[in-house]
């Protein structure tokens, strides 16, 4: 292997390892997408909140996993009550207000996140060993144990969707929320759930995070950003795609970064955002929306 | 309608007689008050007259007040005459954006302007721009002088040379918005169907719209460039453009006098809101927010309309 | 006629934003019957359907379910208490299978071998559904839309079928064939339906009973035959 060569896959398997990371949060991008066909400009923050509840256990001597498995179950509620008591209100009002009350809920958790735990950064701790698997020098079990962790949210909420019941319902009440109430279908629910489903996979994912970029309020905003690029890259309403997004911007973000230097590296995901936007808005897997005049 | 009439004659006069009766460092605040008043009218022609989304409008401050700043320090032009040219410069890089910009819809616009907004102060802390820009430095002015034999203080010269431009450019905002072009960038906001069925030139209003929405933002911060007298990257992120969101949706959105309301909210609110923690600022922006939008969609400036609709009804009445 | 009425109808108000669109209607659908909405365009057929199911915001009246009050209640739970609606332009999921759109309709049900029972008599009466089980349904024609919006309504196995121009834009071959189906399910599950209809001939031959609206008002109402038998009707609807 070239000295070119080894550098390149280098970059290549620490983009992947970032890149699982953007792939979490455009996941639970896309889980609100396909619930509400919005996008939820909040999501970074909610899951750098709900990390910040976990981090609050962890320091009052509760056990990882059982901290992990309490703050997914309490970012869950946190999504439904957030849906029903604030974003019910816009349900029916122009796109405007509800991205407003969106940013509106980002900066509410981001100052909450720093009035109630402070700006000082902090340590988070990782479920994984720290030795790298088999004593390789390109990823740590960290990074390996985060994607297989994606990996599993994914499949989970693949089955959720195409096999049961509940999940049909969902994509209904996302798609047709009128004919949805026709088969007897509680959109409002629905929607609720929606938000529910992705607040705990946005705790997860900053569960995952934190490690790597420390536990501090605005630890997700350039992060959101890249989620935001790997969840149109891959397809806003289509999970798979979001994951292969995330892997994909990952390792372009890294091999940007190897090239031009690192402080281009939001340029780059400003680029990717507006260039899928413009060239192929369904993105790589998603579906074309015809809009009918 | 004598009220109408009179009421911005005595705003006028009262806004001429303000830097006389206070102190020096409140009428450099009164100044910002009129530098974001300018950037809010820029930014609500385009999101609350047109409807085009944008989360991003901290990048066009950005880009007009770096103009200044380069242009002065690096070119050493005058504070009179880059104001002109950091405008035409936004101008024309808010026209370019509205062109990819024509094919996204709502809530994709809003992702493209906040990942501008996002990516902004990194891009002026580029390492390659570095030599005009001053990278993460950024770069620092002197305040102008008032002319020869003009008993004013600096302070009070700049206001005026703000106020000058403002009332140019909402008396020519105003005039825009209330013609054709105004009619069309709401009807296109409304009724995108009809509008282009009815022979609205569509794009060309659109881009237009983005065009000039970022030639005032611009002006307003090659403005407040020189009355802050620096300019450096982590003052325009993504916050800046928040902040001009909350001012357009908290002064009212589609009025002109609701950039003016905007503007004395956002310069004076956080001020006060600090003293009580520093996360206050933003939970305030945030709640008010989310209350505006489902309580007073109008604003303030709705709020101060409905008020006058009824003293006028009262009057007549009786 | 005898006993309780399915659905009653008493001086339903109704009205979109400031305009009043109905003034007062009344009518009635028999347990196992047919009653049929006729009238105009803009007579008020659809309002008064959307009523009936919860999807209106402003009415005043009384509607009855079986002696029970519906008025109040919202859309989903209108259905869950068996009341399929197949809406004017036939409401079908068109992103999702023509399978799922058959489970949605079942979705309320929790007796799964009646379910299972249900898809094959829905598969017996359109057989042409079975062969596109797993197409898009936005991809079918209008005609296979229409049936698959019926056929998803008859999944609730719902006590009454509200149908909403079930003939709207389809040829006359497939308008017969659809009639014929549903006056078969009509006679053999015994389940009554609420038609809102256009083509008055057609209705009148499904209906018992028949409701003739004009304005948001009943102008006339008697059994099928009366009204078919009425010499205004006749020139004005039936083009005899």
């Amino acid at each position: 292997m070239t000295a070119m060569g080894g550098m390149l896959l280098h970059q290549i398997i620490a983009g992947l390892a970032t890149g699982g990371i953007y792939a979490s949060v455009a996941l639970a991008l896309v889980m609100i997408y396909q619930a509400t066909h919005l996008v939820n400009f909040a999501q970074g923050e909610l899951a750098m909140f709900a990390t910040y509840i976990c981090w609050s256990l962890l320091q009052a001597g509760v056990p990882y996993w059982a901290a992990f498995f309490i703050t997914a179950a309490g970012a869950f509620v946190l999504g439904v009550l957030v849906e029903r008591l604030i974003v019910r209100l816009v349900e029916d009002a122009p796109v405007l207000a509800v991205v407003i009350v969106f940013i509106g809920l980002l900066v509410i958790f981001n100052s909450l996140a720093g009035w109630i735990f402070g700006y000082a950064i902090q340590p988070f701790p990782s479920p994984f060993p720290a030795q790298p698997p088999f004593g390789n020098a390109y990823v740590s079990s960290h990074e390996l144990g985060s994607i297989a962790i994606t990996l599993v949210l994914l499949a989970m909420l693949f089955v959720f969707f195409r096999f049961t019941s509940l999940g049909l319902a969902m994509r209904a009440a996302a798609q047709n929320p009128q004919s949805s109430r026709l088969v007897g279908i509680r959109v409002g629910w629905m929607l609720a759930l929606g938000w529910g489903l992705a607040g705990a996979i946005g705790a997860v994912a900053g569960m995952m995070i934190a490690p790597t970029v420390f536990l501090e309020p605005n630890m997700m905003s350039g992060i959101l950003l890249y989620a935001f690029a790997a969840a149109l890259l891959g397809g806003i309403d289509s999970p798979g795609g979001a994951v292969l997004g995330g892997f994909i911007v990952g390792v372009l973000e890294n091999i940007v970064g190897a090239l031009l230097g690192t402080e281009l590296k939001l340029t780059v995901a400003l680029v990717l955002i507006v260039g899928v936007l413009v060239i192929r808005p369904a993105g790589l897997f998603g579906k074309v929306h015809v809009t009918r005049v | 309608m004598k009220l109408q009439r009179f009421l911005p004659i005595v705003l006028i006069v009262l806004a001429c007689a303000m830097p006389f009766l206070v102190s020096n460092y409140r009428v450099f605040q009164l100044t910002m008050v009129l530098v974001y008043a300018i950037a809010l009218l820029g930014l609500n022609m385009l999101t609350g007259f047109n409807g085009q989304i944008s989360l991003g409008h901290g990048a066009f401050y950005a880009i007009g007040a770096y103009t200044a700043a380069v242009l002065m320090d690096r070119f050493g032009l005058p504070y009179w005459a880059v104001v002109p040219v950091a405008g035409a410069v936004c101008g024309l890089a808010g026209f370019l954006f509205g062109l990819p910009a024509l094919r996204l819809e709502g809530l994709y616009l809003s992702l493209a302007t906040f990942a501008l907004g996002v990516a902004m102060p990194q891009i002026l802390k580029y390492k390659g721009l570095e030599h005009w820009t001053g990278g993460a430095m950024g770069v620092t002015l002197t305040k102008p002088d008032p002319p020869e034999g003009l008993p004013l203080s600096q302070d009070q010269w700049l206001y005026f040379v703000v106020l000058a431009w403002l009332l140019v450019l909402f008396w020519l905002g105003a005039n825009l918005l209330e013609g054709r072009i105004g009619r069309a960038m709401v009807a296109i906001r409304d009724q995108p169907i009809a509008a282009r069925a009815m022979g609205v030139d569509t794009a060309r209003v659109k881009t237009l719209t983005f065009g000039i929405s970022a030639l005032y933002t611009g002006i307003a911060g090659a403005l407040g460039a020189i009355a802050v007298q620096f300019v450096s990257p982590d003052a325009f992120g993504v916050f800046l453009s928040i902040s001009l969101l909350v001012g357009i949706v908290v002064g009212g959105l589609a009025s002109v006098s609701g950039a003016i309301y905007g503007a004395l909210f956002i310069q004076f609110v956080p001020s006060v809101a600090e003293q009580v923690s520093k996360s206050a600022p933003w939970a305030i922006y945030g709640l008010l927010l989310i209350v505006f939008m489902v309580l007073m969609p109008g604003g303030v400036a709705g709020v101060v309309r409905a008020l006058l609709a009824r003293v006028v009804d009262r009057k007549r009445r009786r | 006629m005898s006993g309780a009425p399915l659905l009653e109808v008493r001086g339903l108000h109704a009205q979109y934003g400031a305009t009043q669109v109905l003034h007062g209607i009344d009518f009635r659908v028999e347990h196992g019957g047919v009653t049929t909405l006729l009238g105009a365009n803009g007579a008020g057929k659809t309002t008064t359907l959307r009523a009936v199911c919860g999807m209106l915001a402003r009415t005043r009246g009384e509607i009855t379910l079986d002696g029970r009050h519906i008025e109040a209640l919202s859309t989903e739970s209108i259905v869950r208490l068996g009341v399929a609606h197949v809406p004017d332009g036939r409401g079908t999921f068109a992103e999702l299978s023509v399978d799922e759109n058959l489970r949605l309709g079942a979705y309320t049900r929790r007796d799964k071998a009646q379910v299972a029972q249900d898809y094959e008599r829905v598969f017996g009466y359109f057989p042409r559904l079975k062969e596109r089980r797993r197409q898009q349904a936005g991809t079918l024609s209008g005609g296979e839309q229409q049936m698959l919006a019926v056929s998803r309504a008859l999944m609730l196995r719902p006590r009454l079928l509200l149908l909403d121009e079930p003939s709207f834009g389809l040829a006359p071959l497939i308008v017969q064939e659809m009639f014929e189906i549903l006056a078969g399910i009509n006679k053999t599950e015994g389940m009554a339906m609420l038609l809102v209809e256009q083509n008055a001939a057609l209705a009148l031959r499904l209906a018992q009973q028949a409701c003739l609206l004009e304005t948001g008002r009943v102008v006339m109402a008697g059994t099928a035959a009366q009204v078919a038998g009425d010499e205004a009707v006749r020139r004005a609807y039936l083009g005899a």
